[in-house]
């Protein structure tokens, strides 16, 4: 199930607006990539192209290539729609549909492809995406409730619950512990750390001991000035990143000494 | 800072005695609302009770007050309802178009061309009802009638004068369809992006994020617009009034000659030439109106309140 994600000398624009200038990397399967660097040079920006969900705002367009095993995502004819259902995201704010239970918010995205599913069938699948996401025992008898009654960090697990029923190949993650306390935060963090043999995970974080637990690459953005566009300056081991980066801006960032 | 002792109480009293000009302005105007209620029901309940205790023989019609009014209660809510069967899906497909769909500047005009039709007066209405609805509608009715007559909403000789229950919920539809689509714009547009993108990113296409997140936000809303449209047709006097051709008693034909009339529309017409009792029976009517209203407002709150643990709101 996992892929290989391949950027070639990506682009990304809103409209005339140059945000993140000239990407290359190599995201590899069954590894969770971080992304770091400081607000605004374009992580989340980067991370959307990865499904094509930054074409959902007006004007947001790219140039380059973001292969995943060799099929380049923004090759004509390719279906936005299709791209996200290989590649699932999980947003910075927790956000179940409101409208839905628990049960509904799971299968929410498997009800999309059509694909007429047995009851137990069904089941099944609400209960292995929930335990996949280390949610099942806490809400196994309210299955029927709205999402939207569990805490953050039960909603923001219910989300990935939600991401990986659709079984992805990539599942992109946008900070997704910035409004969880620590222990829910940790608890994702072991999460993350069991899909991982599952799927390609990239996940943005501001929080660098973040990035060092759960990630085995690390990437680290930056801009050279305001209003220049966002850039890689450095992509490695994570292990490598923090004990012995190669920029001295890498090195900086993550000593605190930036700015 | 010498001066801040000097300062301080008046920066502190103006905003204390605002607050209390402000909340005893709304506070009057709130009491204000309700002595006004109080007052129309009071009157009606006043001006009715004549009508209420009369002996059967005397109220216009001759058979009582019930028989009088209990069909043009029946033609009051069939028009009503034509007109939301048919402005619902109508208003709600205008909203999502003009705030999912079209191009900004499409939406726009759009927009505008709808809250035009909220300045028609509605006499107007019932002009292009008789002159061009009408006869429009007879090769509809006639259809109907052959196509779909073991319904009993469409019976055998349709009117060849058009002048119908049908004409008129169509009409009460178009009259109804901007405070509905206004209402259900503004909802649609305050869907949040949040899930907006929760379900483009589990691969919704537009029409599947709509369903999965727009509608579902949105449904409180259409509701509360429908009522609001509802409210506008069971009380429309002067397009009924011209359009329909009535008949006495209740007639579930909605394409036939005969038809049931309306409270309001038959309170307009017959009001000029009553006097006595018969002005009350029209005011018992009125009063009917009145609770009809009520109760559809009513009804809408529950539904809404019943579904308030799966709203968007929290
Ligand atoms: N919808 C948008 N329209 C126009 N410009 C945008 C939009 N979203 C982001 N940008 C711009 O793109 C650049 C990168 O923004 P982005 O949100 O990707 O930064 P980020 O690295 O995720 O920051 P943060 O750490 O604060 O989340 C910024 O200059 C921002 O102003
Ligand atoms: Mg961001």
């Amino acid at each position: 199930m996992a892929k290989r994600i391949d950027v070639k000398d990506l682009d990304i624009y809103y409209g005339d607006f140059l945000a993140v200038k000239g990407v290359n990397m190599v995201i590899e399967p069954r590894a969770v990539t971080a992304l770091i660097g400081p607000s605004g040079c374009g992580k989340s920006t980067f991370l959307r192209t990865l499904n094509r969900m930054h074409e959902v705002i007006p004007g947001a367009r790219v140039s380059g290539e973001v292969r995943v095993d060799d099929q380049d995502l923004y090759a004509p004819g390719v279906d936005p729609v299709g791209v996200r259902r290989r590649v699932g995201m999980v947003f910075q704010r927790p956000n179940p549909f409101p409208t839905m239970s628990i049960y509904d918010n799971v299968v929410a995205g498997v009800k999309l492809n059509s694909t007429r599913m047995k009851k137990s069938e069904m089941d099944d699948l609400v209960e292995g995406s929930l335990k996949g996401a280390n949610l099942w025992k806490e809400v196994k008898d309210r299955l029927d409730k709205p999402g939207s009654g569990l805490s953050g960090g039960q909603q923001q697990r219910l989300c990935i619950a939600r991401t990986i029923a659709v079984k992805p190949d990539v599942v992109l993650m946008d900070e997704p512990c910035s409004a969880l306390d620590p222990i829910s935060t940790l608890a994702i963090e072991d999460l993350i750390n069991e899909l991982k043999s599952d799927y390609t995970i990239v996940i943005v974080t501001h929080n660098m001991q973040q990035a060092a637990r759960v990630s085995d690459m690390t990437g680290f953005f930056n801009l050279k000035a305001t209003g220049e566009p966002g850039h890689l300056v450095e992509y490695d081991d994570t292990q490598k990143i923090f004990s012995n980066p190669g920029q001295k801006a890498t090195e900086d960032y993550i000593s605190g000494r930036f700015g | 800072m010498s001066t801040t002792s000097a300062d301080r109480p008046t920066t502190r009293e103006t905003p204390r005695y605002g607050d209390r000009v402000f909340a005893g302005l709304a506070t009057g105007a709130g009491v204000l609302i309700l002595v006004v209620l109080a007052g129309v029901a009071g009157f009606l309940l006043w001006q009715a009770l004549p009508a209420l205790t009369a002996a059967p023989e005397d109220v216009r019609g001759g058979e009582g007050l019930f028989s009088y009014i209990y069909p043009l209660a029946f033609g009051t809510i069939l028009t009503a309802l034509i007109a939301l069967v048919i402005a619902t899906p109508l208003s709600v497909g205008i909203a999502l178009f003009i705030t999912h769909y079209a191009p900004r500047r499409i939406a726009l005009a759009l927009g505008y061309v709808v809250d035009l039709l909220a300045a028609v007066p509605s006499i107007i209405y019932g002009l292009w009802g008789v002159y061009v609805v009408a006869p429009a509608s007879v090769p509809v009715a006639t259809w109907l009638s052959q196509w779909l007559g073991f319904l009993p909403f469409f019976g055998p000789d349709p009117s060849a004068s058009g002048r119908t229950t049908l004409v008129v919920g169509v009409v009460l539809a178009i009259m109804i369809l901007p405070v509905m689509t206004a209402v259900n714009r503004e909802v649609f547009l305050q869907t949040p992006t949040l899930h907006e993108e929760a379900s483009l990113a589990l691969g919704a296409t537009r029409w599947e994020m709509i369903r999965m997140a727009v509608i579902p936000f949105g449904r409180s809303g259409v509701i509360s617009g429908a009522m609001l449209g509802l409210g506008r047709a069971l009380g429309e006097t002067m397009a009924v009034a011209i359009i329909l051709s009535v008949a006495a008693g209740v007639h579930l034909d909605i394409i036939g000659t005969a038809n049931s009339g309306t409270i309001a529309a038959d309170i307009a017409l017959q009001f000029p030439e009553s006097s006595g009792l018969d002005v009350n029976t029209l005011v018992a009517s009125g009063l009917v109106l009145f609770f009809i209203t009520l109760l559809v407002n009513m009804a809408a709150r529950w539904i809404i309140a019943r579904r308030a643990e799966f709203s968007g709101a929290n």
